[in-house]
């Protein structure tokens, strides 16, 4: 079920990552984030995309506006059914990885939004949830 | 995939990225410079980021990476241009980018690397 404020993306390839990228910086506007905001809510948006490629072979990512009285804002549902995260604690870690990046892509992603959510388990997938609310 | 045009301006190399950056184009950019540099014997790389409007980790770790390739091929590497906005993500996001130097403008990048090796710029006064 969609409404106009909320699309759903792929996120099969590089290119994919580039359009969702364009995608959250578009809905980002229309939530009324500030440009900053917008810069940080993108580039977590374009690591958690970026993760769902490299560690689970491709995912999609929901884009809604989500209210709360007068204030309004931007909510990313990563989701994949990739190998899951064993331990989610270390996976949040700066620095770790396993994948040969930098360790900075779901830590760095959690300090550049204002609500944060990961659920996974082994073989279960991933689900990270993301919020970032207008000043 | 797009490829990102590296100009070349005396001693010096000047890449303006314009696009909304692919992985892949990320990665072909470092092994282009690197050719151009040992092709054209450039003491000098300019990366320009006025249009960029998000660096990631992986787009920060690849300016690093230039940084690092070009220095063992006797070339440095400037980046220029980043706005405010991404330079506040950057900090946050955790990414520092130690070792890679950076300059408010293209004016200021091409001073700098002349100040650094007395690289001869075409452009420049004698």
């Amino acid at each position: 079920m969609t409404s106009p404020d909320e699309q759903l993306l792929p996120i099969n390839s590089n290119g994919d990552v580039v359009l969702v990228r364009q995608q959250v910086r578009a809905v980002a506007i229309q939530a009324g984030l500030s440009l900053v905001d917008q810069t940080k809510v993108v580039t977590a948006a374009s690591e958690l995309a970026r993760n769902a490629l490299v560690y689970a072979g491709g995912g999609q990512v929901k884009i809604e506006i989500v209210r709360n009285g007068a204030r309004s804002g931007l909510r990313l549902t990563f989701s994949d059914d990739g190998p899951g995260i064993p331990d989610i604690e270390q996976a949040l870690t700066d620095g770790w990885t396993t994948g040969g990046g930098l360790g900075l892509g779901l830590s760095g992603s959690r300090r550049l939004v204002d609500e944060f959510d990961l659920q996974s388990a082994p073989g279960k997938g991933t689900l990270v949830t993301v919020t970032k609310w207008s000043r | 995939m797009d490829r990102v045009p590296i100009l070349k301006l005396g001693d010096i190399l000047i890449v303006s990225i314009q696009i909304d950056l692919e992985d892949q184009s990320v990665l072909a950019l470092q092994e282009d410079l690197a050719d151009k540099i040992v092709d054209t014997g450039a003491r000098g790389v300019i990366i320009d980021i006025t249009a960029v409007e998000i660096v990631d980790s992986f787009i920060g770790r690849m300016f690093a990476t230039i940084a690092s390739i070009s220095r063992m091929l006797d070339a440095e590497t400037v980046v220029v241009g980043m706005r405010p906005a991404v330079a506040i993500t950057l900090v946050e996001l955790g990414l520092s980018l130690g070792g890679v130097r950076t300059a408010l403008n293209l004016e200021k990048g091409v001073a700098l690397l002349n100040h650094l090796d007395g690289a001869q710029i075409a452009a420049a006064p004698r």
